[in-house]
């Protein structure tokens, strides 16, 4: 393993055992999407949370509800990484995988390390499972896995023989194994079960039956690590030096729903949420749907446009009105944003990126809707972008979007990643009372006319006037507006007045957000600069390399449009920016176009997957 | 004929009120003149303030009828009108939202959005003006435009099967349906009258001539010398009667609307007698299959039946999780189930 500090051996009663004290170590669970990987897995995650660990989580997951069993289409995954140090990234690869199935080790030995630990379920390796995952020999008996050190463990006829004496189906046994897994790995980290007893005991209250069996699988796999030879070594990874402060375990899709409901909160609004299913967008609107106490109105709508008119129709109406979708969806939106951007109402529309063009790879992440943000509408249309850069960072800026959106009159871009909307890492949680109030004024009847467009002299934004607002009685629309009246107009130079307030308008929420911060020296040889969720692996990059010696500039870019005020001088100050981007170069082609002079390069993968820390550290050590 | 329904003779609010400042612009002689004008006198009938009116549109001729109502409006974006009447009746209950859709914009690029608006039973009132053609564009022919239609892009003749407005309401379950037409201004304000006192979805098909485009579509049936014989009234418990002297009726003959002379029929012999409140769709659907030239055509409400609607169940499943659950605490919601400290 790893970074390894110390080393302890102390006798046991039973089987000589020794304990190894490790930094960082990395697990991935993989097996059928049936096989309740993303289950153990996310006990795996509560508990070390609970431990004191810092961690970043992956689950990769098929789009397919149930495919073929032992398929490698149906092969789900879960990687986690937990240290005693801050870390953002789940990991490169494995120090151990456990594989529930032969597809399961097919799909995933490419991500373990070399001499890492493969604990593979023996029971399941036989003629018929081998051929549905296309392998041509038995790996447990050839070659194949030599550079790994592979346990083979029957964990089906283990958790069977633990089980036999449980009034249950063959099948709900079978069931049960992840457990199994689970209590070993367990063993093997030196994690406490008590959470994991907890939750069963919680989640299957209502079938005491079940809950035995899967306590006992826990306890047998548990011990059966414990009392046997085939694990000699347990591994224990302290508390991370976390700030101080009260903590829970998020994900970004629960951090977004939660920042919008505090949003909508903070700004004394109803919080009216337009949807229609989509993957990995749909988890928030079932999170809001469970919050309809917090004012919070859901509508599940018959189409993407549906979604997001009825969203413009609340803000038309004085509450926040959200819209969520991913890519495909986005391009059906496209349309009634601009006539948000038009009409200048509020707006906010999550955008959970996932690999495309067209339906892509749902369930798997990319960076490559920027563009279509930033230009993918008719005319000239600018609107604000803001983009979280890690799965608790959806908080912050969810609250953001808000207020933009309500300050500024204008549609706001809150640009997910599938990555982060999975990823679960802990939070350390806001002081309450430190949340700002989102200031929102309606105007009432004055003496002149009203007049919708007059804009505040400052943001120059419009006024949100509510319909049912004695003597505000008027008329908006998609139609070109007159200044001040808002009338239909297409006179030459009021339209291009109003093309130019709107771009104006957008442009000034520069002076309203916060400067880019630079993680390492203020100028020199070369700057990374990303944005949005390749935040973790730049971070640990940029760390591991300053221990080899080479020390280089981290920029993170929360807000996509507009860019921070400083953002210019800082790129000025180094030789060379590069740009790592899950799409083929977005953000450098903005940064290129924006400031000419700047001599940027990019690191661009379109795999559907994470970069890896040391894909960026080779990129690095390639232009050093 | 169904008169009126208003016998107040001072209103409430002069019909100058609700309209706006901008100058009408739909051609010379386009019935929408006529619809403008009645929904302006049919408001002002009500103790309701213009100032709690709702327009909301979306592209074509019909939809620039926002701007010339002095009250709120939204001329939005094309087919979509019904979505954001959903979204703003849903953050507000005190509203009278009108959509104002056409045959192009709400049963061809909307067409999803209406059927989904009308079967959630969403409490607003659409008004379908229908002149069975494309005006804005100029000259194309509508979902609603009869097979062998000449127009602009169907030199040959349309080969499109015309849709049914009212089929499709009756299959979303609307909970209110009519038609009226745009040369009756007394029906047409009964209707609208209607629709507006109704809670729920209400849907008003509008025959509407287009001058330009489509001029004299609806005389066989709405015309002067026509009307007597080929349209009839509904009134609700009562007999389907129509003709000049009042003499032809509708009997059911193997599930189909037949004629019939009064004077052939014996004094027991059942006659087809409206009843707009049936909870079962049937009977409004038989009436909807009643199409020229083989039938009288049907004006007037078609079906007005209550259901729950769903704004108000919104509302209410919101009122009920602040009952079960308390008014939301954030710093539940922030700090969820399960959290640690670290010192």
């Amino acid at each position: 393993m790893d970074r390894k500090s110390t080393f302890e051996t102390e006798a046991e009663e039973r089987v000589r055992k020794s304990k190894a004290l490790v930094s960082a170590i990395t697990v991935r669970f993989a097996g059928d999407s049936g096989d309740g990987i993303q289950l153990a897995g996310d006990q795996f995650a509560d508990t070390t949370a609970v431990m004191g660990n810092d961690f970043a989580t992956l689950p990769d997951f098929p789009a397919e509800i149930r495919a073929p069993v032992g398929t490698l289409p149906g092969v789900s995954s879960f990687q986690i990484q937990f240290s005693d140090s801050i870390i953002f990234s789940p990991g490169d690869l494995a120090d151990v995988l456990i594989a529930m199935n032969p597809a399961a080790l097919k799909v995933n030995l490419a991500q373990v390390k070399k001499k890492g630990l493969i604990v593979v379920n023996g029971s399941v390796f036989n003629e018929p499972n081998l051929k549905k995952a296309g392998w041509k020999t038995n790996p447990l008996e050839d070659a194949t896995l030599r550079d790994f050190q592979i346990l083979n463990v029957p964990l089906s006829a283990l958790t069977q023989t633990a089980l036999k004496d449980q009034p249950l189906k063959l099948s709900e046994v079978e069931r049960c194994k992840n457990f199994f897994a689970l209590g070993m790995v367990f063993w093997l980290y030196s994690r406490s079960r008590d959470h994991t007893v907890e939750w069963i005991k919680k989640k299957f209250a209502k079938r005491p039956e079940i809950v035995n069996a899967n306590l006992r699988a826990l306890e047998a796999g548990y011990n059966y690590a414990d009392m046997t030879e085939v694990m000699p070594v347990q591994y224990e990874v302290k508390q991370a030096a976390l700030e101080p402060g009260t903590y829970r375990k998020i994900t970004g899709n629960e951090a977004t729903a939660i920042g919008f409901i505090t949003g909508a909160r903070l700004a004394n609004k109803t919080m009216f949420y337009g949807s229609y299913p989509i993957t990995p967008a749909s988890n928030i609107l079932h999170d809001l749907a469970r919050h309809k106490n917090y004012n919070v109105k859901t509508f599940q709508a018959e189409d993407e446009i549906a979604a997001c008119g009825a969203a413009i129709g609340a803000s038309f109406g004085g509450e926040l009105g959200v819209t969520a979708t991913s890519g495909p969806g986005l391009c059906l939106k496209a349309e009634s944003v601009n006539l948000a951007v038009m009409a200048e109402l509020p707006l906010v529309v999550i955008d959970v990126q996932r690999a495309g063009p067209s339906t892509g790879m749902p369930t798997k992440t990319e960076q490559a809707d920027l563009l279509q943000v930033m230009f993918g509408r008719n005319g000239e249309s600018p609107i604000a972008v803001v983009a979280p850069k890690t799965p608790s960072d959806c908080f912050q800026m969810a609250l953001e979007a808000v207020r933009i959106a309500l300050k500024y009159m204008t549609p706001v871009v809150f640009l997910s990643e599938g990555n982060i909307a999975n990823a679960a890492e802990p939070w350390k949680l806001p002081e309450l009372d430190r949340l700002p109030k989102i200031e929102v004024n309606h105007p009432s009847a004055g003496k002149g006319p009203f007049l919708p467009y007059a804009r505040h002299p400052e943001t120059l934004a419009r006024p949100w006037e509510v319909p049912g607002t004695r003597g505000l009685e008027h008329r908006i629309g998609g139609l070109a507006k007159a200044d001040l009246t808002g009338n239909v107009s297409y006179d030459p130079e009021n339209n291009q007045r109003m093309v130019e307030f709107r771009a104006r308008k957008i442009a000034r929420i520069a002076n309203d957000i916060p400067e880019a911060t630079i993680d390492g020296p203020e100028s020199g040889r070369l700057l990374i600069l990303g944005w949005g969720g390749t935040y973790g692996v730049i971070y640990e990059a940029v760390r591991n390399l300053k221990r080899e010696g080479i020390t280089v500039s981290h920029v993170h870019l929360n807000y996509l449009n507009p860019f921070p005020k400083n953002l210019e001088k800082i790129l000025g100050q180094f030789e060379h920016v590069l740009i790592p981007e899950l799409n083929m170069g977005q953000l450098l082609f903005l940064i290129r176009a924006r400031y000419p002079k700047v001599n940027a390069s990019g690191l661009n993968k379109v795999q559907g997957q994470p970069f890896q820390t040391k894909e960026i550290e080779e990129k690095i050590k390639s232009i050093w | 004929m169904v008169g009126p329904a208003d016998s107040v003779t001072k209103l409430p609010h002069p019909r100058q009120d609700f309209i706006s400042d901008q100058q009408v612009r739909w051609c010379p002689g386009c019935g929408d003149y006529a619809i403008l004008a009645t929904m302006q006198r049919t408001l002002a009938k009500f103790s309701i303030p213009k100032e709690k009116y709702v327009f909301i549109s979306g592209i074509g001729c019909s939809s620039r009828f926002p701007y010339y109502m002095n009250t709120y409006g939204f001329h939005t974006i094309h087919g979509r009108a019904p979505t954001i009447a959903t979204g703003l009746r849903c953050v507000n209950p005190d509203l009278s939202i009108w959509v104002v859709t056409g045959d192009g914009d709400g049963l061809s690029i909307g067409g999803n959005h209406l059927i989904h608006c009308m079967r959630r039973n969403v409490n607003i009132n659409i008004l379908l003006v229908n002149n069975r053609i494309y005006g804005l564009t100029k000259g194309q022919y509508s979902p609603t435009s009869t097979m062998g239609k000449v127009t602009k892009s169907t030199p040959e003749g349309s080969i499109d099967y015309p849709i049914n407005a009212l089929c499709i309401a009756i299959a979303s379950e609307a909970t209110f349906i009519a038609r009226t037409l745009d040369n009756v201004p007394s029906h047409m304000a009964y209707v609208l009258e209607r629709a507006a006192q109704h809670k729920g979805v209400s849907f008003v098909e509008i025959y509407q001539n287009c001058i330009i485009f489509n001029d004299k579509e609806f005389d066989p049936v709405t015309g002067r010398d026509s009307r007597d014989e080929r349209m009839v009234y509904l009134e609700h418990g009562k007999p389907l009667i129509f003709g000049k002297k009042k003499d032809k009726a509708i009997r059911i003959k193997r599930l189909r609307p037949k004629v019939f002379n009064l004077a052939d029929l014996g004094p027991n012999e059942e006659l087809l007698v409206h009843n707009e409140q049936d909870p079962e769709p049937n009977h409004a659907y038989l009436l909807t299959q009643m199409e020229y030239p083989d039938l009288p055509v049907p004006f007037g409400v078609f079906r007005d039946i209550e259901r729950p609607t769903y704004d108000g169940m919104m509302d209410q499943q919101v009122r009920d999780a602040i009952k079960k659950k308390g008014k939301g605490d954030l710093k539940e919601l922030i700090y969820g189930r399960e959290t640690w400290t670290v010192q």
